[in-house]
């Protein structure tokens, strides 16, 4: 998770990073926050210990960039959210529907041909989702790639636009931030 | 109107227009000169300069203004200023800001940009440049209102020359320039939320350093570039000193410790002394101290530095385990941590370590150009080591391009300060030498200032001659004249089965250009010419550039090949073991 300021040009920074120090970005999503002078990037990578390290450096020679969390092996939440649209005929329709209702995603366009179903949760939920539904004809799909937070209070957001704060020093070798 | 009156800190509020703000602030950031060149969409800018202390050096080209800045810039160890217009003159810029990023040199380019309504249009002269120096500047900026030009300079000088130094760019449309606002310099503080560049070891960290360093019998000392930018130099000599720790230096560290200490091995690397590679092959730590590793510095990484721990002291965390993984870093401002460990180092006797470094220097001398007999040819390296002899006990900067002469002045010209040598290491950037030898020279008007320089970099940027005889400034050259792209053709020689593609050159007659500028030249084709030249060149009141026309193809030795292991060097053949086997 990384805190920005919430400024022009930030994301294209953020993103520039990653493909000059060719670390290969999975998903990254940006949002608002609590705080309307701070964003909030969801970043997953393809990393080893060493390389997450490297990254999260990197990231904070970024002028703009307020705080770096590496919630890898953390508590944390995180939610993906897909709109799935499936061939559903006549008689495939309430078998759709069913599996849909059984991992609680929910219809939100009909069509003769067609349902189109979103669902929010965990990656692999969304994925087994889209796995039972393929049989049926998946038309057509769109993922927001996903969104995390620290579980319980113990999240250092808060200290994202506190200037002395120390980052995240969680982990034993504190290369110093 | 500035009123230079009116002192720092003072907090009135004055309505002034965002032109005559930028140079108030410029003046408040203490710079003197600025590397410049007009055009329109930072004419604004340019009118209000008549109303400010600050002198502009007008340039030939833009690539110009930023190598002079950054020239400035390591001269001086204060941030260096250049100007250019938009469009083309931004773009220009790139290979100087490319330049002062990779050396981590402090330059804050300002540049003028279409007016805040024509961006996006593809305006007359629009370049989205803080788009295309995104990856290049340690940070940029593009200011829109004349209400954000206070704020941003300063920002742009505090990251500038904070924490790891960099180059950092400020992009001003026309409208901002013209349009006016309240200026309050007390108010414009730098507001920095996420910028912190004041790191420190945990003191955890600190013990583990000092266990290895204790536990160590053959350690040594990497100096690196960061020494100068910290000012180091006192402590990093008092470290070796009290330890007993042998030092090596990278390309730019030379100067950061003095060359004629005892304890001052050399220059590591690719054309470094070939003792210095194998002490490092075989020491048991390594204290890197600012520096990064660099693959010029470490040969095949897969088998560098087998034998050793490495301790790491470097500002920039992001530079740990980049390229060497390391056994204790300690991320901060290198002065301060050696300050914190200073105290706390034991004196031990190293005598047989340094002993058998002694020993790994074998028959180096013998193989030294200097020590062949006269063959009547001129080495580059004779140039330089006369060069040095002549001008060791003054107060001398020696600017070099990039390429055979300037490994040859690395090697030959012992450098006893800091900022005594200013070289591109990192990107090596041919063109560099004449104008960086201008900004040393306007930041440094006491110093002799001599440019070494190739004769293929020379004329890359040799237009700034004429910015040189402008500002009237006492600047003497040496090209090193072989006649050659030298260090390419060298790898096509070692590499390319000497097939000399595109390295041959045809070259003007550099005295004729020089005396078209009204400088002083001669011609150098013999070594019994060249101390005599350097004294005219002294003497002559004003700038001189001396061709010296050396053997064409002579090779830097020693040269360890791109990836091979750093102890496996190519040498200079040894007079004594060619006789050998002649016979």
């Amino acid at each position: 998770m990384v805190y920005v300021e919430n400024k022009p040009g930030v994301l294209t920074r953020v993103a520039s990073l990653f493909r000059r120090r060719a670390f290969n970005i999975d998903s990254l999503t940006v949002g608002r926050t609590e705080k309307p002078e701070v964003s909030r990037m969801t970043i997953t990578v393809d990393a080893d210990r060493d390389q997450a390290r490297r990254i999260e450096a990197n990231l904070y020679k970024l002028v703009n960039v307020l705080l770096v969390e590496n919630i890898t092996n953390q508590p944390a939440i995180v939610r993906d959210l897909a709109l799935i649209r499936v061939a559903a005929t006549h008689e495939a329709r309430s078998h759709v529907l069913e599996l849909a209702s059984v991992f609680r995603g929910r219809v939100i366009d009909v069509s003769p041909e067609s349902l189109t179903i979103e669902i929010t949760g965990a990656e692999d939920k969304i994925d087994g989702l889209i796995e039972v539904l393929r049989p049926y004809g998946v038309l057509e799909m769109v993922r927001t790639g996903i969104v995390a937070m620290r579980r319980g209070s113990k999240s250092n957001g808060n200290a994202a636009t506190d200037s002395t704060a120390q980052g995240a020093a969680s982990d034993d070798v504190s290369y110093s931030v | 109107m500035t009123d230079p009156k009116n002192t720092p800190g003072t907090g009135t509020a004055k309505t002034m227009t965002g032109a005559s703000i930028l140079w108030e602030c410029l003046e408040r950031e203490g710079v003197k000169q600025v590397f410049g060149y007009p055009g329109g969409a930072i004419l604004p800018a340019y009118d209000a300069l008549k109303h400010s202390k600050i002198h502009h050096v007008l340039v030939r080209h833009e690539q110009g203004a930023t190598h002079m800045a950054d020239g400035y810039a390591r001269a001086s160890g204060q941030v260096g200023v250049a100007v250019a217009t938009s469009g083309p003159g931004a773009t220009n810029m790139v290979t100087g800001i490319a330049t002062a990023m990779l050396d981590s040199s402090p330059i804050v380019c300002i540049t003028g940009q279409v007016g805040s309504k024509l961006i996006g249009s593809d305006a007359f002269q629009e370049t989205d440049i803080t788009g295309v120096t995104l990856p290049i500047t340690k940070h940029n900026y593009l200011v829109t209102h004349a209400s954000e030009v206070a704020r941003t300079i300063r920002e742009a000088f505090y990251v500038a020359r904070s924490g790891r130094p960099g180059p950092v760019l400020v992009d001003i449309t026309k409208d901002a320039q013209q349009s006016t606002c309240e200026f309050d310099w007390e108010a414009a503080k730098p507001q920095l939320p996420g910028y912190r560049p004041d790191l420190s070891p945990a003191p955890k960290e600190y013990a583990q350093a000092l266990e290895l360093i204790h536990n160590s019998k053959r350690p040594l000392i990497l100096a690196g570039h960061g020494i100068i930018v910290s000012g180091a130099m006192r402590e990093v000599r008092d470290f070796a000193e009290r330890a007993g720790i042998p030092v090596a230096m990278t390309l730019l560290g030379l100067g950061a410790f003095p060359a004629s200490h005892p304890l001052n091995l050399g220059m590591m690397g690719m054309h470094g002394e070939a003792w210095v590679n194998h002490t490092i092959q075989e020491a048991d730590l390594l204290l890197a101290f600012g520096m990064r590793f660099d693959d010029r510095v470490t040969g095949n990484l897969k088998n560098y530095a087998p034998n050793a721990k490495k301790i790491h002291i470097e500002i920039d965390p992001a530079e740990i385990n980049k390229n060497v993984k390391v056994d204790v870093p300690l991320v901060g401002d290198l002065r301060e941590v050696l300050l914190e460990l200073l105290p706390k180092v034991e004196s031990i006797d190293r005598s047989e370590w340094l002993d058998s470094i002694d020993r790994l220097k074998g028959d180096s001398a013998v193989r030294d150009i200097q020590n062949l007999p006269d063959s009547g040819h001129l080495y580059a390296a004779h140039v330089i080591n006369d060069l040095w002899h002549q001008t060791r006990d003054g107060n001398t900067i020696v600017v070099t391009d990039v390429g055979q002469h300037q490994m040859w002045e690395a090697q030959y010209y012992k450098h006893e300060k800091p900022r005594s040598l200013i070289t591109s290491g990192g990107l090596g950037t041919m063109g560099f030498a004449l104008p960086a030898a201008i900004g040393a020279k306007v930041a440094c008007p006491e110093s002799e200032v001599w440019v070494v320089v190739g004769d293929g970099g020379f004329q890359m940027t040799m237009c700034e001659l004429a910015t040189l005889v402008q500002e009237n400034l006492k600047i003497h050259i040496a090209i090193i004249n072989n006649g050659y792209l030298g260090m390419v053709r060298q790898w096509q020689e070692f590499f390319y089965d000497r097939n000399y593609t595109a390295t041959p050159l045809l070259n003007p007659d550099f005295v004729k250009l020089a005396e078209a500028y009204g400088i002083r030249s001669v011609t150098v084709s013999e070594r019994s010419q060249v101390v005599p030249a350097v004294e005219a060149a002294r003497a002559h009141d004003g700038p001189m550039l001396i061709n010296f026309k050396v053997e064409q193809e002579d090779t830097v030795y020693p040269m360890v090949a791109a990836g091979a292991a750093l102890h496996d060097m190519i040498r200079r053949p040894s007079p004594i073991v060619e006789t050998a086997e002649d016979e």
